[in-house]
């Protein structure tokens, strides 16, 4: 609103009903606010700090939906734990120690989640006084990065298309058939490793490209709804991947259960720190397939055009672009991620194709997307923390006693606040952000 | 807020090769193709079908060559007559598919020589079509009015859960049902408050939901029902009601009217609804609310409110059905019993084009293909299990991809309604 338009002589309004107007000749409403007195000096970066730290911006949403999340999970860690839910019978009789009581245990459990995530104080301590390796002292934070690998790359799966305004249910399918594709390489051929792991990669990277592709075309052929037709495919996928790996050339002979034979050592993934630590090339692999992708958003003619359509599809196709081929390529490179995230899965850890190769990888992935904000650096960090969660589940469940399971809650708690900032701002109290508020749309294009 | 997807315009072909003509077309080719292979590969035996639930008492046996090319000229037949007329889809396009299924039957139990008891055949499809019809049901009431519901699989499977536990602490089956209709009520009501007063994009809040009601139940399973399951899993089975003369018919006798209350209260529920949703005050309304919300808001009805209500109705529904899972197939519950039966349901509701009769018949359907399944499993057929069980879905995905005829959403689905 800086420059001012002249208005046209006919429209000019009454002489009596003409507003004052400022020394630049502009109508009083038409000057910034900012301009008028000159004693207003810029906000510093330490005060604009303050305002944020407190506002429903997007990382103050995110930080706080965890906190929530968690919250919730506390509650019903209490609820599942006999002694503690038996002792809350006597609330009345001894409130404290009731009280104490719980948070003894949820405290427990949450320091054992978080030893099993990223460090345990215990393991460092000992390492620095020689009596244990660096191996122990590590294996959290492995188990959090391969855990995380195939969640970043199904997350950057859900998450692509959904800038292309296209909701990819499908990422498990596609992950099945990448994990189909890549286990079939490695099953069936053993050359040198430095072409076999390759060729394995690219044929998993174009199985759940090919998988996803058919979502693709069909919606931009026949106007088939994307979400039916990927819950559909992941359906056929499973079924597939089940007959698949009863076949008399994928099968072990030697085991009577559904189980492939092992994939030849010449199509792994690489451990990258240690080989007693189960953390991959795989990581590796996802970061590099957020950076691309954060690059092709940004920087890519493909990914404007993406954006475009998610935006508008009738702006695009006006602006000259191909709305189908768009959709259809979305769909299909959202497709490859997946199955690359499958195909981590066969070649970095479970090393044979079963029944749940790529276990629920697919369906966290669509979590995964929406905490990372459907962006894909946003991915990676959201791909990292529910690694984490899974990893320090893992643990509280051994050493805590709670049930694994508390961790999808948290995990679906987490996206739900985070899916409804206006719920976490009215809980919170929250002040408008002066800058962007997290808004009740997930970004779009 | 839009919806998550864009709205891709379908160009409905014109002139002579309409919608209808070019379905026949493709169907004619398909149960030529059929009719031929079924032929050559079916044996110059018998077929045997039983009427009873076993593989004695009375039966029919078809040679497998003549039933073959018999049932497969009424498909081309059929599908000949869509072509020609281009009217009466419906009609058509099921007689069309019916004898192409009995055509594909009679080469497959013959190849193998088998028999097949077809009452156990509709009560087994009967039993399986249950969660869906349940399922599809709720899905017909919460997208009519304009809310999309991806949330079935949680409401299931929390109606699964409350059922087994409320059954086993009261130990009275009436209060289980009713324990599983709130369970599915309140994912619903989370479904409700999300999409509607905080606009989150429903099919997100769906699929989140599931996650949640998949993560809840299984977290409570296997800290309180695996370590007493007398104590908190261990719910009575369903009593099971025959109608005294009904149930002895042959092959639907068993299958309709040798069931539970759940058998009984979905067809109940199927007329209910179909009546209510076209026939009273609340249906239409539902129904302009679905379609044009603003439109109703205009003349005066209270859009949200009665978003909410019908979301929590379609919530009890479903609830209901997955009381099925822990109370009528099985008698305790476990992790995931449902297996993705919601996202079935919603299938069956797109394929039955968001009508109560439509969604009834798709989860027989699909209820069928399932039994289907397990019989030539059994009977060790040659077209593995596997892809028979994907029949579903591939159905589903053509009807989407239109050629299964027209489906359509209500306009409104998915749209969050902000007054304004």
């Amino acid at each position: 609103m800086t420059s001012a338009t002249p208005e046209p002589e006919g429209t000019a309004p009454s002489p009596d009903k003409s507003p004052p107007h400022s020394e630049e000749g502009r109508p009083y409403w038409m000057v910034e606010v900012g301009k008028i007195g000159k004693h207003r000096r810029e906000k510093t970066l330490w005060q604009r700090f303050k305002e944020e730290l407190y506002a429903d911006n997007s990382f103050t949403v995110s930080v706080l939906a965890v906190l929530l999340a968690l919250a919730v999970g506390a509650v019903l860690m209490v609820l599942g734990n006999d002694t503690v839910r038996q002792q809350w019978a006597y609330f009345f009789y001894q409130p404290l120690k009731t009280l104490e009581m719980s948070w003894e245990f949820v405290a427990k459990a949450y320091t054992d989640m978080f030893k099993g995530a990223i460090v345990n104080p215990d393991t460092f301590n000992r390492w620095i006084w020689g009596m244990t390796t660096w191996q122990q002292v590590l294996r959290p934070i492995s188990e959090t990065l391969t855990n995380a690998a195939p969640l970043i790359l199904t997350g950057l799966a859900v998450a692509i298309p959904f800038r292309a305004g296209l909701f990819n249910i499908g990422a498990q399918g596609q992950a099945i058939m990448g994990a189909i594709g890549a286990g079939t390489v490695g099953i069936a051929l053993d050359l040198p490793a430095i072409i076999n792991l390759p060729l394995a990669i690219i044929v998993g990277f174009l199985c759940g490209g090919l998988w996803g592709y058919l979502v693709g075309i069909l919606k931009a052929k026949t106007g088939a709804h994307e979400v039916i037709v990927t819950i559909m495919l992941n359906y056929i996928a499973a079924l597939f991947l089940g007959w698949y790996i009863l076949r008399p050339a994928i099968k072990d002979p030697a085991r009577t259960d559904a189980i492939s034979k092992p994939v030849n050592e010449s199509a792994l993934l690489a451990k990258i720190f240690d080989p007693s630590l189960r953390v991959s090339l795989s990581i590796v692999l996802a970061l590099l397939a957020a950076a691309a992708m954060a690059w092709l958003l940004n920087r890519g003619r493909f990914g404007f055009e993406l954006r475009a359509v998610g935006h508008n599809p009738h702006a695009a196709s006006t602006a000259g672009m191909k709305v189908g081929t768009t959709i259809a390529m979305t769909m299909a490179l959202a497709g490859a991620l997946a199955g690359l995230g499958g195909t981590t899965m066969v070649l970095g850890t479970a090393t044979v194709l079963t029944d749940g190769v790529v276990g629920l990888i697919g369906f966290n992935g669509i979590l995964v997307a929406l905490l990372g904000r459907v962006k894909p650096w946003g991915v990676a960090a959201a791909g990292l923390l529910f690694g984490a969660l899974q990893s320090g589940g893992q643990a509280m469940q051994t050493f805590a006693g709670v049930s694994n399971e508390l961790v999808t809650v948290i995990q679906a708690m987490i996206v739900i606040f985070v899916a409804a900032p206006m719920l976490v701002k009215a809980i919170f109290r929250l002040r408008r952000s002066p800058s962007q508020a997290a808004s009740a749309v997930l970004a779009k294009g | 807020m839009t919806s998550t997807t864009m709205d891709v315009t379908l160009d409905v072909p014109t002139g002579y090769w309409t919608r209808e003509r070019k379905t026949g077309a493709v169907l004619t080719v398909l149960s030529l193709l059929g009719t031929v292979l079924f032929a050559m590969r079916a044996a110059d035996g018998p077929a045997r079908f039983f009427f009873g639930d076993t593989v004695q008492g009375a039966s029919f046996a078809v040679n497998g060559k003549v039933g073959a090319i018999v049932f497969g000229l009424l498909a081309v037949a059929a599908a000949v007559t869509l072509l020609v007329t281009g009217k009466r889809y419906g009609l058509w396009v099921s007689l069309s598919l019916l004898a192409f299924v009995i055509s594909a039957m009679c080469w497959l139990v013959s190849a193998r020589n088998g028999s097949v008891p077809l009452s156990s055949l509709t009560a087994i499809t009967i039993a399986a079509a249950l969660p869906l019809i349940f399922g599809s049901l709720s899905g017909v009431l919460c997208e009519r009015t304009g809310v999309v519901n991806v949330a079935i699989e949680g409401q299931l499977l929390t109606g699964a859960f409350l059922a087994a536990l409320v059954g086993t602490v009261t130990g009275s089956w009436i209060a289980a049902l009713v324990g599983a209709a709130i369970g599915g009520a309140l994912i619903s009501a989370l479904l409700a408050v999300l999409s509607i007063k905080y606009v989150v994009d429903q099919v997100v809040a769906g699929i989140v939901l599931n996650a949640f009601a998949l993560g809840l139940t299984g977290y409570l399973y296997e800290q309180l029902m695996q370590r007493n399951q007398s104590q908190f899993n261990n719910p009575d089975r369903l009593p099971t009601w025959s109608i005294p003369v009904l149930s002895d018919i042959p092959i639907v006798g068993p299958a309709l009217f040798r069931g539970t209350i759940l058998t009984y209260t979905a067809f109940i529920l199927v007329i209910v609804v179909t009546v209510t949703l076209f026939r009273t005050r609340w249906g239409l309304r539902t129904r302009a609310v679905g379609e044009h919300p603003a439109a109703a808001d205009t003349v005066g009805i209270r859009v949200l409110g009665l978003r909410y209500m019908n979301v929590l109705l379609a919530g009890l529904v479903a609830g209901f059905g997955g009381a099925y899972f822990s109370m009528m197939s099985a008698t305790s519950f476990t992790k995931n019993i449902t297996g993705g039966a919601g996202f079935i349901a919603l299938a069956a509701m797109i394929f039955g084009r968001w009508h109560p009769v439509g969604a009834f018949l798709a989860a027989l359907f699909f209820g069928f293909a399932g039994a289907l399944s397990t019989l030539l499993r059994i009977l060790g057929s040659e077209i593995p299990g596997e892809f028979l069980a994907m029949l579903p879905y591939v159905a589903t995905i053509l009807a989407v991809a239109g050629l299964v005829g027209r489906v359509r959403a209500p306009a409104a689905d998915g749209k969050p309604y902000v007054k304004g």
